[in-house]
């Protein structure tokens, strides 16, 4: 049989994902991330007296550190697989990557396995991030001068 | 390829499981199961290695036989360098041969150990295989606690282990016939639908088996796959209808028997070397002592993923090895 006309046939008996609803999910889901954020930045500059910026940065060890924490204790993962990009594209999913990766490799050493595979999945997202922020800066220093 | 034997016998099996397939609906046709999925190791890897040296130590206490008495070992699993095979082999100590076709080492290594019986090369030999599931999603997935969001059409690596021991005493299942199959490649680089990944394999080594044997079909009671899951299988029966004009009747596949798909969280079925050879050793062959079927023919079918190849953009090959058992007369 050719590729065409197998992939036609693969196509007829393979079920279609529910967009709509894994959209639908992951806005509300990231939404609630969000509004937990501007909660805790809120939360931590009028407690603290502090700026909303140092606020943010706290804002930002507070969920890392929850994400990590569910993480280890294992059932971070389930959240992940029915929020799916609404927890993976926040900051709990940056913490989710790198934990999870360090937790599969422990066993393999400090330096061969945790050290070496710890951004096995985080890796790129701090790669194509800095590119990516660097990018966008540039454009704005020469559109609007910085 | 195709060969047929006169002479040769599996005259008993064995088999290990860990807690998701002990929850599944085969539960009282495994020998031992685990309710976690450690088995007192350290590592995953470590614990794919037990569970053929647990398999191997069972069969042998049910042969009452030991070590020196085995002539040879075959065995396969899906990790690098076949380790959980390589380790196990070490500790027990039987001449060693490592097999590997992904999902279809189980068969392949029932044929090979068939010919060198039939050929009068060895007295008797264990064949074994296994798979973990962690450890397979840690070498070819995402870390285990990443998760990760699946498709439907993903499946779940069966956890387990298990032997069978060949020999040409005329006990228990007879090895009739055997066909080796050839790669294929249709394309498919998803590596989320192995059902549609090796369908193409499975159907090309049943229809070589039954021209080479000049049979129809309906020769078999159950034609069994393992383990292309519930998309694979309506793939399947589509594909052999309009590439080789056979209605597939009396079909299964075990990927679809081993775990109740309405309530574990397995999504299109199981998967990994020990499927195949878990739903055959134990429930199948029940059925066939009891006469519900005489004889079978049972296809392992084996996605040769590689993440590497994945990378570099090319799609994924598979092969199916098909053997035909039968009731003794």
């Amino acid at each position: 049989m050719e590729k065409n006309r197998y992939k036609d046939l693969v196509n007829k008996h393979t079920p279609k994902e529910n967009r709509l609803y894994n959209i639908m999910v992951a806005f509300i889901t990231g939404g609630l991330m969000g509004l937990l954020g501007e909660f805790l930045i809120q939360v931590y500059s009028y407690f603290l007296n502090i700026p909303s910026k140092e606020a943010s940065t706290f804002m930002i060890i507070t969920l890392v550190l929850f994400g990590t924490l569910f993480t280890s204790l294992g059932f971070f993962d389930k959240w992940v697989n029915f929020a799916k990009s609404g927890l993976i594209i926040p900051i709990t999913g940056f913490a989710h990557a790198m934990m999870s990766a360090s937790l599969e490799y422990r066993k393999e050493g400090l330096v061969t396995g945790i050290g070496t595979n710890m951004f096995k999945l985080a890796g790129s997202v701090i790669i194509f991030g800095t590119v990516s922020a660097y990018l966008v800066g540039l454009i704005r220093l020469i559109l609007f001068g910085g | 390829m195709t060969f047929k034997y006169n002479n040769v016998y599996i005259n008993e099996t064995s088999t290990v499981v860990g807690p998701y397939e002990k929850k599944g609906p085969l539960n009282n046709y495994f020998d031992k199961s685990y309710d976690d999925l450690y088995f007192g190791t350290k590592t995953w890897e470590q614990a794919e290695m037990k569970l053929i040296e647990e398999s191997v130590n069972i069969l042998l206490k049910k042969l009452k036989k030991n070590r020196f008495d085995i002539d040879l070992h075959i065995s396969g699993d899906l990790l690098n360098q076949i380790v959980a095979s390589n380790y196990a082999a070490a500790r027990l100590g039987i001449p060693f041969l490592g097999v590997y076709s992904a999902c279809a080492s189980s068969v392949e290594g029932l044929i090979l150990g068939a010919n060198m019986i039939e050929a009068d090369q060895i007295k008797n030999c264990i064949c074994s295989a296994s798979s973990h599931n962690n450890a397979a999603e840690k070498q070819f997935r995402n870390p285990v606690e990443y998760g990760g969001p699946k498709p439907k059409t993903a499946t779940f690596t069966t956890t387990g282990g298990a032997s069978a021991y060949l020999s040409s005493n005329k006990k228990g299942i007879k090895i009739e016939s055997s066909t080796i199959g050839t790669v294929q490649d249709l394309g498919i680089t998803d590596a989320f639908h192995m059902g549609a990944i090796m369908a193409p394999a499975a159907g090309d080594t049943i229809y070589q088996h039954l021209n080479d044997l000049k049979r129809e079909i309906d020769y078999y009671d159950l034609i069994l796959t393992g383990d292309l899951g519930v998309y694979g299988k309506k793939i399947l029966v589509d594909y052999m209808q309009t590439e080789y004009g056979i209605e597939l009747k009396n079909y299964d596949d075990t990927a679809t028997i081993i775990y109740d798909l309405d309530e574990q969280p397995v999504y299109a079925g199981g998967s990994g070397c020990a499927c195949a050879p878990l739903v055959t050793y134990g429930y199948i062959f029940r059925k066939m002592h009891k006469n519900e079927y005489r004889r079978i023919l049972l296809v392992a079918t084996g996605a040769l993923l590689s993440t590497t190849m994945v990378n570099q953009k090319l799609s994924i090959p598979s092969i199916a090895h098909a053997i035909s058992l039968e009731v003794i007369e």
